[in-house]
């Protein structure tokens, strides 16, 4: 056992891989192993195989009764140690033959060696339980956004009592992000939007030889429904995530802890600024949509039929009724207060760790949209004598 | 051979680690500069620093005498201004290159854990990354660590979320140990740790140190763990080492800051304590 080669001598990525050699003889086999028994040198896929198959056909009653020399291994670390231990079967070969600091690790590895516990399994009454937590989330969910609301309401009040305390420097910073920065790509989606729109109705109604109708197609659908849902969803992708991500990063930075430890409140400095900004940018961000898609639908229907920009400007104001555009402003508010209340909530919701952060940012934006949408036909079921 | 003939020396030094004469760490005339409000500031100057094999380096220094700089850039996650640094013979910068886990592991301050692992997958993350391992003997690796560390089996499916400060720093330091490299950086590894956790991270770092037969770099304020622990001091003031060795001879070392951190108000009244409660401390 003594006449193992030289490690010094081995240099070359293959002398150093792990194997082993399997001899033969009368009453078992002799196992040698050589190389650097690390996590490294065993990951690399050729070693690797070869070990396996070897080690494969050394199954427990078998290799206790081999005979294992360790001496010629170079180095040995607690992964390889653990691939030795569990192909002895997780107990001791009779026959072994390893260096005092080998064997130190191969005790260790013995003595920690557990079986994993086992992750909890959900029978039907966890399932049950799993359910009345779903409830319970939901409710808690309802709960949160009801107070946040309610605390919106106080707050409104208390600066309308109080207006030079207000936090109006954060009301101007949030208007200009989330209104003056959003006008460049709200336009371009309404245009292509008008456009798309105007080129298929022009088809069709050519059919009908019903050409001029387009003015007042184009002039309900845009002002009354598309530009403000455009709008809306544009800006609760946009800043209401961004709303979520700022609130949620103060959390996990213990800011929202340092503000309330100075007595400031959070519904009034971080909800009520972004809500007012909302509530200000929304309605002109939607009409500004709508003017982009109406134009985009003016030129599309000029291309297409040949209905002048001068007949479509002329003939808008007729057919389309004023409280068209006052129910859109109207509906664009109530959006933007939403978006902001469900960003500022599951911002103020997020936990203090990266994965909290991530869900709760998806679940502001799926929630602020899915919830302007139920929304909008709530109004267009409420408001639907209105302007038709 | 028997297996119980040879049971009689459970602790030696491993053969994990390489058998080498070079140093593990090598810091030759490095600068470090930072712009700050438009001008720059030089942190380090010259700074020359050499950490042998098996040492349980300390380096300590005032705030912003840049020892997290100097930790950053033995990782190779900052370049240095000017000059080299050299970690298990290889340039510093090229440390991150693939399989790095297996030659360097660093605790950092608060654990560092991935929020969206369990306690497990944190320690197994390096180890699956291989691809190779398959996840059985992954598993059982990584569970091993986590009992080395004194953590039980019980906590392997807890989220990171879940630890105190304490465990977290244990499960952080077996992630950094799960491929057993022969370094292993600590960035204040008691700070945030009541006196009895700092007290049992001690114990554990030391045993591990001993057992693995690591070299250990840290940089630490505590001076209970500095004296606790270190074989050698380094302490950076003027911009460079002003000097590199054992604890004792470090504080008999002349030098206006050495002297008010190891002998001022801080320290006399720590040994003024010790000398009052024998039995407190």
């Amino acid at each position: 056992m003594a006449n193992h080669p030289d490690p010094k001598h081995r240099h070359t990525m293959e002398e150093t891989s792990p194997r082993l050699t399997l001899q033969p003889d009368t009453d078992g086999a002799q196992v040698q192993l050589l190389g650097r028994w690390t996590a490294a040198r065993l990951a690399d896929p050729a070693a690797w195989a070869s070990i396996q198959e070897t080690l494969a056909a050394a199954a427990p009653p078998v290799s206790t009764a081999w005979r294992w020399d360790l001496q010629g291994v170079e180095r040995l670390d607690h992964t390889g140690a653990q691939l030795l231990w569990n192909a002895w079967g997780r107990q001791w070969p009779a026959h072994v033959a390893l260096s005092p600091p080998q064997r130190a690790i191969l005790e260790r590895v013995a003595r920690f060696t557990v079986e994993p516990p086992a992750p909890q399994k959900r029978g039907a009454w966890g399932l049950f339980l799993l359910l009345g937590s779903m409830v319970l989330l939901v409710t808690d969910h309802l709960v949160d956004v009801t107070r946040l609301l309610g605390q919106l309401v106080l707050d409104l009040r208390r600066l309308i009592g109080t207006p030079r305390d207000g936090p109006w420097r954060d009301v101007s910073g949030h208007l200009f992000n989330i209104g003056a920065r959003a006008l460049p790509i709200t336009a371009l989606v309404g245009f292509l939007i008008g456009v798309v729109l105007a080129y298929l109705m022009s088809q069709q109604l050519r059919q009908f030889g019903a050409d001029a109708f387009i003015v007042n197609i184009m002039g309900i659908a845009l002002i009354r429904e598309l530009g403000p849902l455009l709008a809306a969803i544009l800006i609760a992708g946009r800043s209401g995530s961004s709303i979520t991500a700022q609130i949620g990063v103060m959390r996990v930075t213990e800011e929202l802890d340092a503000m309330r430890v100075m007595g400031i409140a959070h519904g009034f400095r971080l909800v009520l600024p972004r809500a007012m900004a909302m509530a200000v940018a929304m309605p002109l961000i939607s009409v500004w949509t709508t003017l982009a898609a109406l134009l985009g639908g003016m030129l599309a229907a000029d291309l297409t039929i040949g209905v002048t920009p001068a007949f479509f400007v002329e003939m808008l104001p007729k057919v389309t009724q004023v409280s068209n555009l006052t129910l859109a402003v109207g509906k664009s508010v109530v959006f933007g207060v939403l978006i902001a209340l469900i960003g500022c909530h599951y911002g103020l919701r997020v936990k203090p760790n990266t994965e909290s952060l991530g869900h709760g940012t998806t679940a502001s934006v799926v929630t602020s949209i899915t919830v302007v949408i139920l929304v909008d036909a709530l109004f267009a079921v409420v408001f639907k004598n209105v302007g038709i | 051979m028997s297996a119980a003939s040879q049971s009689d020396t459970p602790f030696a030094i491993s053969t994990i680690m390489p058998p080498s004469k070079e140093p593990v760490v090598q810091v030759k005339k490095l600068w470090s500069a930072f712009k700050t409000a438009g001008r720059m500031a030089i942190v380090h100057k010259d700074l020359d620093l050499t950490i042998e094999s098996g040492d349980l380096l300390s380096i300590v220094g005032g705030s912003g005498s840049g020892k997290t700089v100097l930790l950053r850039q033995i990782l190779g996650l900052e370049q240095p201004a000017r000059g080299e640094v050299t970690v298990l013979g290889k340039p510093a910068a090229r440390l991150g290159d693939k399989g790095a886990a297996s030659r360097v592991g660093m605790l950092f301050q608060h654990g560092a854990l991935f929020s969206a692992f369990t306690v497990l997958e944190n320690i197994a993350f390096p180890l699956r990354e291989l691809k190779t391992l398959p996840d059985a003997l992954v598993r059982d690796a990584a569970l091993v660590k986590l009992q080395m560390v004194g953590l039980g089996p019980a906590q392997a499916h807890k989220m990171p979320a879940d630890l105190s400060g304490g465990m977290i720093k244990r499960v952080a330091l077996a992630r950094a140990l799960i491929m057993d490299p022969p370094l292993l950086l600590l960035d204040e590894p008691t700070a945030g740790l009541d006196p009895d956790s700092a007290d049992a991270f001690c114990a554990l770092l030391r045993s591990l140190h001993r057992e693995l037969g690591l070299t250990v770099v840290m940089v630490t304020h505590d001076l209970d763990t500095l004296f606790e622990l270190s074989t050698k001091v380094a302490v950076l003031a003027d911009r460079h080492v002003v000097v590199c060795a054992a604890p004792r001879d470090v504080i008999a070392y002349p030098h206006p800051f050495i002297h008010d951190f190891f002998l001022g108000e801080r320290g006399q009244r720590s040994m003024e304590l010790l000398r009052e409660y024998p039995f407190a401390v």
